[in-house]
């Protein structure tokens, strides 16, 4: 029992994480209907962003959060203006299309200016320390990782339930012709998405740096795919659901490895995935739609 | 007659122009004009042509995004080479035996997975790709993630061409017939050709089957050229890769998807050196030809002797 509760801490704040990435998969899901795939990469350069304005500038791991989230938020803002928008009357299949390649770009042109070698993330910048608690060990890692997550998906239930801005944005994702003709800037409320889930990406980035204290530019893809199971899980679209999602997949995953064999756990989250898909592909929270014509 | 007899004239002249690649080529490889180097870019052109024109299939006519064709492409490797060298069966039993092997595989993904639409697909194919990946990793009799090494080669010219060959005749000869016409209809409008009683499910599984065994026959010449399979090899880039080809050569044109193949093939040969500079241009290709021409080169028109005639000719 006592070491079912320490793999539960122990995925909690792994789970964290992907719930930080699913946020993003499904906020930009949920208004443009598109799979962001590139949005592993964006977490990749956040992580990036963290890791040089520690190493370099020896900045504060929260000010380097900070700073790293803000870079990100453009940088998704960007994307979406150069790649997404001008498909956005073309078929899903060509923007998803679209967003691999953008992952792609990202990778490839991060390998090519920074070397594909792992680069050690700095340890200074985070002392690491072991606390037991009622027999459970708990390294301050995790209450940060944890603490951050929360705070942060705070905020962004403040944003979304509470300020005009998340009105819009979910004006726009209910429906984007009626929200236009409410006088709602569709473009503007798509930006604003794509800069509040890629920031978000990009505190996961930071985290995952100190998660597993290695960052290389392919490290968005593999959670990426994880946190986009996570959003899938809880209803993709749906912001809760994301949350729920990703500390479930975070747990499953601890379990896995855990209990079971490592290398199972990527097959493990992705039969997950088929799964869902199969019983309820509006996943844990959503509503069934019926097939239009 | 005269239709016929055109039918026939133009069939001796494509079978004359194969056999002229084919002696031309085989020449070459005998007099020792072709470096070592470039034999190797001629083989991997004649499987990414078989792996482009399945996938074609798939993603092009059918219109179902599938990102798992590397798994099959795996699974075919495996099953191949497990049969010729580890029970010691002819190549050609290797061959049968790894299409069959990866059509199973397509036919066990895609009945459940079918059911689903668009990017559901796309993640769904993505996941079972990576799953049969990770079966693989863990899987001693094969090697587990080493893989399999020491395989005798034995895919050579002959295999390749007719490999090539025969891949884009059954698939065309699909295409153009009944079936092929309800597999487009699934593509032009699902509801639709549901409701003039096309079974969609069966033609999307069945159009999912044969790409997925073509898939099984390019990982088959795979395995017994490069000496070596390991799963890492097969893992979603090359589903991607794969993707980039069909894309660019236009979702649904054959010859479109054989042209994209032939230039990313001596693309990436050209860029060997520098495999990040290759990937950074193949995901501006992806990028640009989506945002400019999302039908991609061809579209989905077809380069035949009648448009050279047409061209030939000056008309429109």
């Amino acid at each position: 029992m006592l070491e079912l509760m320490q793999q539960i801490i122990n995925g909690l704040s792994l789970g964290a994480i992907y719930a930080l990435i699913a946020l993003g998969y499904t906020m930009v899901y949920g208004i443009i209907k598109l799979i962001n795939f590139a949005h592993g990469e964006v977490m990749m350069v956040g992580a990036y962003v963290g890791f040089f304005s520690i190493s370099v500038f020896g900045s504060h791991i929260i000010v380097a959060m900070i700073f790293a989230m803000l870079a990100c938020g453009i940088l998704g803002v960007i994307i979406e203006k150069i790649a997404y928008r001008p498909l956005r009357g073309a078929t899903r299949i060509a923007a998803l299309i679209t967003a691999i390649g953008v992952s792609l770009f990202l990778q490839y042109t991060t390998v090519f200016f920074l070397t594909p070698q792992q680069r050690i993330f700095p340890q200074a910048a985070f002392t690491s320390q072991e606390y037991i608690i009622a027999g459970l060990s708990i390294s301050n890692k995790d209450i940060f990782i944890f603490i951050c997550a929360v705070t942060l998906m705070t905020i962004l239930q403040y944003i979304i339930r509470r300020t005009k801005t998340g009105k819009a944005m979910r004006a726009v994702s209910l429906d984007r012709d009626a929200a236009v003709l409410m006088g709602i800037s569709v473009d503007r409320t798509i930006s604003i998405t794509f800069a509040i889930g890629s920031s978000l990406a990009a505190a996961a980035g930071i985290m995952v740096g100190i998660y597993y204290s290695t960052i290389n530019p392919l490290m968005g893809i593999i959670p990426g795919l994880k946190a986009f199971v996570a959003a899938v899980l809880g209803g993709i679209g749906i912001v809760p659901g994301a949350m729920v999602g990703g500390f479930l997949i975070g747990i499953l995953e601890t379990l896995v490895s855990g209990y079971g064999n490592s290398l199972y756990r990527d097959a493990v989250v992705f039969g997950v995935l088929i799964v869902i898909l199969l019983v309820k592909p509006t996943g844990m929270f959503g509503k069934n739609d019926s097939e239009k014509v | 007659m005269k239709v016929l007899e055109n039918k026939i004239s133009q069939f001796i002249i494509k079978v004359l122009i194969l056999s002229a690649i084919f002696t031309l080529v085989q020449y070459m490889l005998i007099a020792g004009h072709l470096s070592r180097f470039h034999e190797i870019t001629l083989t991997s052109m004649c499987i990414n042509i078989v792996l482009a024109v399945s996938l074609n299939l798939i993603n092009g006519f059918t219109g179902q995004l599938s990102l798992g064709h590397a798994g099959f492409m795996a699974v075919g490797a495996y099953v191949s080479v497990v049969i010729t060298n580890f029970y010691e069966l002819p190549f050609i039993v290797g061959l049968l035996g790894g299409c069959l092997g990866a059509a199973i595989a397509g036919f066990i993904i895609g009945v459940p997975t079918l059911r689903l639409k668009g990017d559901y697909l796309a993640i769904a194919t993505l996941g079972f790709g990576e799953i049969i990946r990770v079966l693989l990793q863990n899987i001693n009799y094969v090697g587990g993630p080493a893989g399999i090494s020491g395989i005798v080669k034995q895919t050579n010219w002959l295999w390749l061409f007719g490999s090539v060959v025969l891949t884009i005749i059954i698939i065309q000869n699909i295409v153009n017939s009944s079936y092929g016409r309800a597999i487009i209809s699934v593509r032009e409008d699902e509801i639709a050709a549901e409701v003039m009683g096309v079974n969609t499910t069966n033609y999307k599984v069945l159009a999912f089957v044969i790409g997925a065994m073509f898939a099984g026959l390019a990982g088959g010449l795979y395995g017994h050229y490069f000496y070596i399979i390991k799963p890492e090899t097969f893992n979603f880039l090359k589903s991607f890769d794969i993707l980039v080809m069909v894309v660019l050569g236009g979702l649904g044109s054959t010859t479109g998807a054989v042209i994209a193949a032939i230039f990313i093939t001596i693309l990436t040969a050209a860029l060997q050196a520098f495999p990040a500079v290759r990937m950074i241009i193949y995901a501006l290709i992806l990028i640009l030809i989506m945002i400019y021409r999302p039908q991609g080169l061809m579209g989905t028109k077809e380069l035949s002797s009648r448009t050279f005639g047409k061209i030939w000719s000056g008309r429109k």
